[in-house]
């Protein structure tokens, strides 16, 4: 590589690096810094690993994450039943100008903002609203029905926030497929619960894995929904250390409640890795 | 060496750039108490631009904290955020008493500010704005809501709000006879009171259809009549009895929780002047009560009252008869510590089933 190759090189690297080390790196060494000091009394600390000890012994913090990674968890695998039927009729039964309105439409909602779209369905689900008044006035029910503040109201708006992100590597992956290996599977006697199962499903199997961790990492890190449509008794990790930061002042807590966030769901997703045979590489590429 | 002048000529560059500003006060408050009316008025008599970023109490402190004081010359945090803040985080700087015209002030609520602001012999804060917070109640369905613990009769089971946040602590400790002020200072007996709340407030979450965290949220609910009582701001209540005149603000038999908004300055302030400037302004009566008429609470500023909107004033009088104004109970400053042990309390009252 002669100079000029190398400057070049530099150069294209230069934002990639700029990014990761500036906004990534640095931020997380010093949060990792922080939340190894223990707060021992005005302006006091000390280097231990109390705050990480504070989350295993108090056992509603880690209650709290447990109840968030298994209703994540809840999400993607919803997220992937509803998302696979759209995503096999865009790219395999829908043709031509019907396949761009429907994959636009999937895109549409994602125009507004997050903040706007989980008002609107607090306008839809609560007690004066929208669900309720349309019961009332059909006479299914009598009186006034409460759809907001409890888990299923949460779960809508995760699935709903995060549709997208499992459709887009679904019909990219199943937009490859070639129709003549679904023929062949037809020829060779098989019904559609084989061809879906031997054919359709192991070679979508890449973007199910990609749609799903994007999935399950965004229902993790979530804040917006679970606050306003979860009501009272939904605590959201992200809200705790949202709270420890913000509310208490207490950054050393906060910071190792993010590092066991991070570590942890990674081991999350490894551990689902694992288990169904998969690895990043083969997802990637 | 060409990093080096790099850095010099950015370090330039961000140097020339804060000094084309330094007629630009920076500052840190409250929805409504810098309306654009009183910004421009500021302006237009001084030259120096008003840049407003609006906050509340835990987030002034954590920004402030994050930058060591720094990013803003003027902050506005209530009374008793100051002292303790200071001596946790040491983001602050003492005020020069002799640049401000006191006689702008109200003279008791200025030496209660000083004194309650003041660490070794400094003092951190000037008052502003004041109010209380206690009940907003719709009087035509939950008439007998009269104190905090009320919150939790049968009656209202699904119909009733409150913020998971320390006044809510403060208000139903005073409401079940105990007095946590006395006990700041005993983080032990402090601990038994915090306690005691935490027990009454998981018992009582049957009855709390949600824990409402923005004031626009608990406007919707008290609005449709989906909440009938909440813990809330005095203003709030002034606000929706102005269109539904069966709700309004109540202040608790127990005693409604006062507190003064103050003005104190960011370690790193950049422009002191402008700021002095800036609270010499609008202490001045006719533009302390254009922030009344924005912001719905009175000021520390001494002949405001006169200016103010009469309805305003009726429908405070209406809250506070004058045995009511007695039984204030304000927040004195909050010791450094007491909120990580409110803060696990709320945690616990939130998660619990």
């Amino acid at each position: 590589m002669g100079a000029h190759g190398k400057l070049g090189f530099i150069l294209l690297a230069s934002p990639l690096v700029l990014w990761l080390s500036l906004l990534i790196i640095i931020p997380h060494i010093d949060l990792f810094i922080l939340s190894l000091q223990e707060k021992i009394g005005v302006r006091q600390y000390q280097t231990s690993f109390a705050n990480y000890m504070t989350f295993f012994s108090e056992p509603l913090y880690l209650r709290t994450f447990l109840r968030t990674a298994f209703m994540s968890i809840v999400a993607t695998v919803l997220t992937l039943l509803i998302a696979f039927p759209i995503s096999y009729y865009i790219a395999k039964i829908a043709r031509g100008r019907l396949q761009s309105i429907l994959f636009l439409m999937c895109l549409v909602p994602f125009w507004v903002s997050e903040l706007v779209r989980t008002f609107g369905w607090m306008i839809l689900l609560r007690e004066t609203g929208i669900f309720s008044n349309f019961l009332q006035w059909s006479g299914i029910v009598s009186g006034p029905v409460e759809f907001l503040y409890n888990d299923a109201a949460m779960m809508v708006g995760l699935i709903y926030t995060s549709m997208l992100f499992m459709v887009v590597p679904l019909v990219t992956t199943l937009e490859s497929l070639d129709d003549s290996m679904i023929e062949a599977g037809y020829d060779l006697g098989g019904n559609g619960y084989n061809v879906l199962r031997e054919i359709i499903i192991p070679h979508a199997m890449p973007g199910i894995v990609s749609g799903s961790i994007v999935v399950f990492m965004l229902s993790l890190g979530n804040y917006l929904t679970p606050i306003m449509l979860g009501g009272k008794d939904s605590l959201w990790f992200t809200e705790m250390i949202y709270s420890q930061f913000i509310v208490r002042f207490n950054w050393e807590l906060g910071a190792a409640f993010g590092f066991l966030l991070l570590g942890l769901s990674s081991l999350i997703v490894w551990g689902a890795l694992k288990l169904s045979g998969q690895t990043l590489e083969k997802t990637m590429g | 060496m060409t990093i080096t002048k790099g850095i010099a000529a950015i370090t330039l560059i961000a140097a020339s750039t804060t000094a084309a500003n330094a007629e630009t006060l920076r500052l840190l408050t409250w929805g409504g108490y810098a309306p654009d009316a009183v910004v421009e008025k500021f302006t237009a008599e001084t030259g120096i631009e008003v840049e407003v970023t609006k906050s509340n109490n835990e987030e002034m402190v954590a920004k402030l904290r994050a930058t060591g004081g720094g990013g803003f010359d003027l902050a506005q945090p209530s009374q008793d955020r100051i002292a303790g803040a200071q001596e946790e985080f040491e983001i602050y700087k003492p005020i020069d008493l002799s640049k401000i015209d006191t006689s702008l002030f109200i003279t008791s609520m200025l030496e209660a500010t000083k004194s309650n602001t003041m660490l070794g012999e400094d003092v951190y804060g000037v008052p502003h704005v004041w109010g209380t917070s206690g009940l907003v109640v719709n009087t035509a369905m939950a008439g007998d809501v009269k104190d905090y613990t009320d919150l939790c009769n049968e009656a209202y089971a699904g119909k009733v709000s409150y913020r998971l946040k320390r006044p809510t602590l403060i208000g139903f400790a005073f409401s079940m006879g105990l007095d946590p002020f006395a006990a700041y200072r005993d983080p032990e007996e402090y601990k038994k009171i915090i306690d005691a709340v935490e027990e009454k407030l998981i018992s009582c979450k049957g009855n709390v259809k949600a824990y409402w965290s923005g004031g626009d949220e608990l406007m919707g609910l008290l609005r449709s009549g989906e909440v009938v009582a909440s813990m809330a701001w005095d203003t709030g209540g002034w606000k929706l009895n102005s269109e539904d005149e069966n709700i309004t603000f109540v202040a608790p038999t127990s005693g409604a929780l006062g507190w003064i908004d103050t003005f104190a300055l960011p370690r790193k302030t950049k422009a002191e002047d402008a700021a002095y400037k800036w609270i010499n302004f609008v202490m001045q009566p006719e533009i302390a009560a254009m922030i009344t008429a924005e912001a719905g609470n009175f000021t520390a500023s001494l002949g405001a009252d006169a200016y103010a909107d009469d309805a305003l004033k009726a429908r405070f009088q209406a809250s506070f008869p004058p045995e009511a104004i007695d039984n204030i109970n304000w927040y004195p400053t909050v010791p450094a510590g007491l909120e990580e042990m409110e803060g696990a309390a709320l945690d616990r009252v939130k998660a619990s089933n």
